[in-house]
């Protein structure tokens, strides 16, 4: 009895503490539904935004960048197609083998083999490696047939820049070639899109306008396991490609300008006097941009750094030299602007000048007589201009200078290479070298010696804003490209009396067109071509009396004593467009050599001209 | 009182009769549900887990039915050897036990690595409820009882925890004080020692290995080093949280799928299941875990012996206590401990464990009027 009632109180007592247990469990069963209930359903996109990230990985595929394209949209700067070999190194069973096998058909040399031997240590295992980027059709098809031997090897087509037109364009457009640490560090588009393999440009508009060509990445979306292998694609975001630009150049011309200036060193410039519009600008010698595209060789590179005429120079806009006689234009402007000098005035040269104790000599050893303005030009009567300049006075002088647009970069911040050039003045020298202007000095700069020094995109604006009758331009070489200068000053009249353009014109056509001009060997009679110009021999070193008693024949002298050969030129006369400069290194005379190529260029430059036209017009009738 | 015929040995009928097929057919639920999840660990294939729990739960399942109609006394009076041989087989695991991943828990069996620690949590349950069956009331709360029945807790927990194995060690010792708890032990001592342990935290956390002290500082905080002792406890909650109310579907859980859930098949069984049923699915499953746990309740308050009910309100809250412990600790409510879901997690241990538990209890539903002297 005692035994069951003690069970009783036992049975009691277990139930009561059930009890509390039993509400306890309830109690966490609840809880640990609620805390479902927040994960599952209340944070539910926060977890499923992480679970995401845990298994969406991106690839950026290098973009597609934009073209370039000539006036009548040639592509000058484009995509093509490559063939790539790829190799991913898991689906391979005897890597070795492998790269051997490739290294058999590609005909690779021992040092590409360690190079992927060395790569695939680096990658994890289904990473792609690039066994070459750039294969020929030949080698492509050649591997195409062996790859039923080689799994885990795949060819793939792929974009790559190219230049159809080579070294036509390549200090005007700079190329592209793979992205270094700097181009990433210095640019924040190229950063934001960097991928392995990007092109980048590194000089020229290929690096101006990095931001617009520059395409957005493809991108793909693969799901990913745990330790980043690709299980599947997801997605795939086809990127746009980089903006286009259409350049004001005229490739026949341009190639033209090639031609002429082959096997020289120097720079011709071709431009709309109305527009501004670059028809052409080259320099010379020139390289293939398509050989930097897949890293250039060492051998290439050697022969284009070590070429004596400079071929990484862009001659046209960072080339500084002395103007030589083609400053004349602007130094007769000057005295006509500042009453100096009339058309009547003359000097007598007699092919030497005693100025301050100091003997000037004229070209011409025996003096050109009584000259006037329009003969000291025609003839480039060098003791003319000494006295001009020294009536004129530097300051005056480099005052129509720079209007004129000398001295200033042409291009503004368009290339980052281009030069200044310089015209001095007693401020000038005071500051830079802190010594006092010295009369003689005034005198040689009428004649385009000394201190001063231009490039030839600056000789050719100077040019056309003569020949336009004396109106301010902007040059550009991009078409509609909205420009950052304000143009407001555009066609601001750049005279005193537009009666002064007119005569330097005019002196300018005597200088091409009439017997004893200097310029007179390379006239065009028909006036659909004729053109008016002025030639120019800058000196690179003193002339001693000694030189002057031997007076040799240019290809006497050695290369680098040379004169450089200079030309500006404006055409047709009549109804003016266009206005060339041209410099050739070291070529001797302005005459002989830089003047027939101005005849040679303003034929083919005005037979493009109705053309040009043509496509403007109808270009803009298709809108 | 003289025992009369209801305590005598039930018939065929009886027993057929009798039965709980509710808990039968709950178990049963979850052992399906367990071998579906564990062919979505193996990423939709039928591999080696899948075939694995398949054979093991086709084995125990079978077994536990008839286990089951074992009688009532036949556990009463074995439940001293039960705990003294699962007992030895921990000792034998301290001295030859196999090796893996830096402790010592099993006995290789050749067709099972045996992993002791999860018997003795049935052990202990059947050996402290044969005890307490004798002891009279007035004698609960005397200094031998306690003496003799913290000394049958200790003395596993110990061996569990030189394993290492603190998680399955504090679930036996949990489960052992509950029974103290039911039979009557005066709650002031449940106070005290509670005092005592919360001083002494700070000397057992002294004593701790690095590793455990990590796994405590992570789940303060998981931010602390998510790809290195975080990882599986934000990886965990991602899972399930991103599986939203109804889940990304079966097979679909790409937590799980694409490896970025450690431990999928033991411990994080139920993330997995979560991810891809969602919370739906989580609260179904939680029912079925809650609807077993008052069957177990249930067919303790039906049954006549002490040392039934005592056995069945420990297996009951067992049971609760593992379920709870696994989902906080998946949830990011405790820190990781090991410790598998009964029924759902791959290892044969647990399952042939928890399947010996349910026979029991089965066996104490069909003899519920069995009168032990």
């Amino acid at each position: 009895m005692f035994n069951q009632s003690d069970n009783v109180t036992k049975v009691n007592l277990i139930n009561r503490r059930l009890f509390i247990i039993s509400a306890a469990k309830i109690v966490i069963f609840f809880g640990l539904t609620a805390r479902l209930f927040s994960l599952q359903v209340k944070e539910k996109n926060k977890y499923l935004t992480l679970s995401d990230k845990n298994r969406i990985r991106e690839w950026k595929l290098p973009p597609v960048r934009g073209e370039f394209q000539d006036y009548f949209g040639n592509v000058i700067a484009g995509n093509n197609e490559v063939y790539q070999l790829h190799m991913i190194p898991e689906e391979i069973e005897d890597f070795r083998y492998v790269v051997l096998r490739i290294k058999q058909i590609l005909d690779l040399s021992e040092k590409d083999f360690q190079k992927i031997i060395k790569k695939k240590k680096e990658v994890k295992p289904w990473e792609t490696i690039i066994i070459s980027d750039n294969l020929n059709w030949e080698q492509f098809s050649k591997v195409n047939s062996y790859l039923y031997d080689l799994t885990g090897v795949k060819s793939v087509l792929s974009v790559s820049r190219i230049y159809p037109y080579k070294e036509n364009y390549t200090h005007v457009l700079g190329y592209v070639s793979q992205a270094n640490e700097e181009d990433i560090y210095s640019n924040e588009v190229i950063k934001e899109k960097f991928v392995p393999g990007i092109r980048v440009g590194k000089i020229g508009l290929e690096k101006t306008f990095e931001k617009q060509l520059l395409g957005d990445n493809d991108i793909q979306r693969f799901e990913v396991n745990a330790y980043g292998r690709r299980i599947s694609q997801l997605e795939y975001q086809k990127g746009s490609k980089g903006k286009n630009f259409r350049l004001t150049i005229d490739t026949e011309i341009q190639q033209l300008c090639n031609e002429l200036l082959k096997d020289k060193a120097g720079s011709i410039c071709v431009m709309d006097i109305f527009s501004g519009e670059i028809v052409a600008m080259h320099s010379s010698p020139s390289f293939d941009p398509n050989l930097f595209l897949f890293g250039i060789n060492k051998d290439d590179w050697q022969l284009i750094r070590n070429n004596p005429m400079k071929p990484l120079v862009n001659k046209t806009l960072q080339g500084n030299y002395s103007p030589g006689s083609t400053i004349k234009p602007i130094v007769a402007l000057s005295a006509l602007e500042n009453g100096i000098v009339n058309t009547n005035f003359t000097v007598h040269c007699t092919g030497k000048t005693e100025m301050y104790g100091q003997t000037y000599h004229c070209w011409k050893k025996k003096g050109h007589g009584f000259v006037s303005l329009r003969n000291a030009m025609k003839q480039s009567c060098d003791s003319y201009f000494y006295e001009i300049a020294r009536r004129l006075g530097v300051d005056k002088l480099s005052e129509t200078a720079k209007k004129f647009g000398l001295g200033e970069k042409v291009f503004g911040d368009l290339f980052s290479i281009e030069k200044k050039g310089l015209i001095p003045n007693t401020q000038w020298k005071k500051n830079a070298l802190g010594k006092g202007w010295l009369l003689g000095e005034t005198i040689i700069t009428g004649i385009g010696q000394g201190y001063i020094q231009t490039t030839p995109i600056q000789l050719c604006l100077m040019t056309a804003q003569i020949a336009n009758g004396g109106y301010k331009i902007y040059p550009k070489i991009v078409v509609d490209e909205e420009t950052k200068v304000q143009e407001i000053d555009k066609f601001k009249p750049l005279f005193n009396k537009s009666k002064n353009i007119r005569i330097v014109q005019d002196a300018m056509f005597g200088s091409t067109n009439e017997v004893m001009g200097t310029s007179y060997r390379s006239r065009i009679n028909n006036p659909k071509y004729q053109f008016a110009g002025k030639t120019g021999t800058a000196q690179v070193k003193k002339i001693t009396e000694r030189d002057r008693e031997l007076d040799l024949k240019t290809f006497e002298i050695p290369y680098e004593e040379r004169d450089h050969a200079l030309y500006v030129a404006f055409g047709p006369y009549k109804h003016p467009r266009y206005a060339l400069s041209i410099i050739v290194e070291h070529g001797g005379n302005g005459s002989t050599t830089a003047a027939p190529m101005a005849k040679k260029l303003f034929k083919l430059v005005i037979d493009r001209h109705k053309k040009r036209e043509q496509y403007n017009n109808k270009r803009y009738l298709d809108i | 009182m003289i025992r009369n015929n209801y305590s005598s040995n039930p018939t065929w009928f009886q027993k057929i009769k009798n039965y709980d097929y509710v808990l039968v057919m709950c178990i049963l639920m979850i052992g399906i549900a367990s071998i579906f999840t564990m062919y979505s660990t193996d990423g939709g294939q039928i591999l080696y887990h899948t075939k694995s729990h398949f054979l093991k739960f086709s084995i125990f399942f079978p077994m536990m039915i008839i286990l089951s109609f074992i009688n009532i006394k036949f556990w009463h009076s074995s439940s001293y050897l039960f705990y003294l041989v699962v007992l030895g087989l921990l000792f034998w695991v301290a001295l030859y036990g196999v090796k893996a991943s830096g402790s010592k828990r099993w006995i290789d069996l050749y067709f099972l690595n045996l992993q002791p620690s999860e018997l003795m949590k049935i052990g202990i349950i059947l050996c402290l409820a044969r005890y307490f069956h004798r002891v009279r009331t007035d004698k609960i709360n005397s200094f031998a009882t306690i003496l003799i029945t913290l000394t049958i807790i200790i003395v596993p927990t110990i061996l569990v925890i030189t394993q290492p194995d603190l998680g399955t060690s504090v679930l036996i010792s949990l489960t052992g004080l509950i029974i103290l708890w039911f039979s009557g032990l005066k709650i002031k001592y449940f106070f005290y020692s509670f005092i005592i342990f919360l001083i002494s935290l700070p000397f057992v956390i002294s004593f701790l290995k690095p590793y455990q002290k990590l796994r405590i500082l992570t789940f303060l905080d998981p931010d602390r080093d998510p790809l290195g002792s975080g990882y599986q406890i934000i990886q965990s909650k991602i899972a399930v949280g991103s599986g939203g109310l109804t889940g990304k579907g079966f097979l679909k859980g790409t937590q799980s799928y694409l490896d970025f859930l450690p431990e999928k098949h033991t411990d994080f069984i139920f993330t997995l299941f979560s991810e891809e049923f969602g919370f739906i699915g989580s609260m179904l499953l939680l029912i079925i875990y809650a609807i077993i746990i008052f069957r177990i309740i249930r067919i303790g308050m039906s049954s006549r012996s002490f040392f039934s009910r005592l056995y069945c309100f420990g297996f009951g809250f067992a049971i609760f206590l593992y379920v709870a412990t696994n989902m906080s600790m998946v949830l990011g409510l405790l820190p990781i401990v090991g410790s598998p879901l009964p029924l759902m997690s791959y290892g044969g241990s647990s399952l042939l464990a928890t399947m010996i538990g349910f026979s029991i209890v089965l066996s104490a539903k069909v003899n519920n009027n069995q009168v032990i002297s």
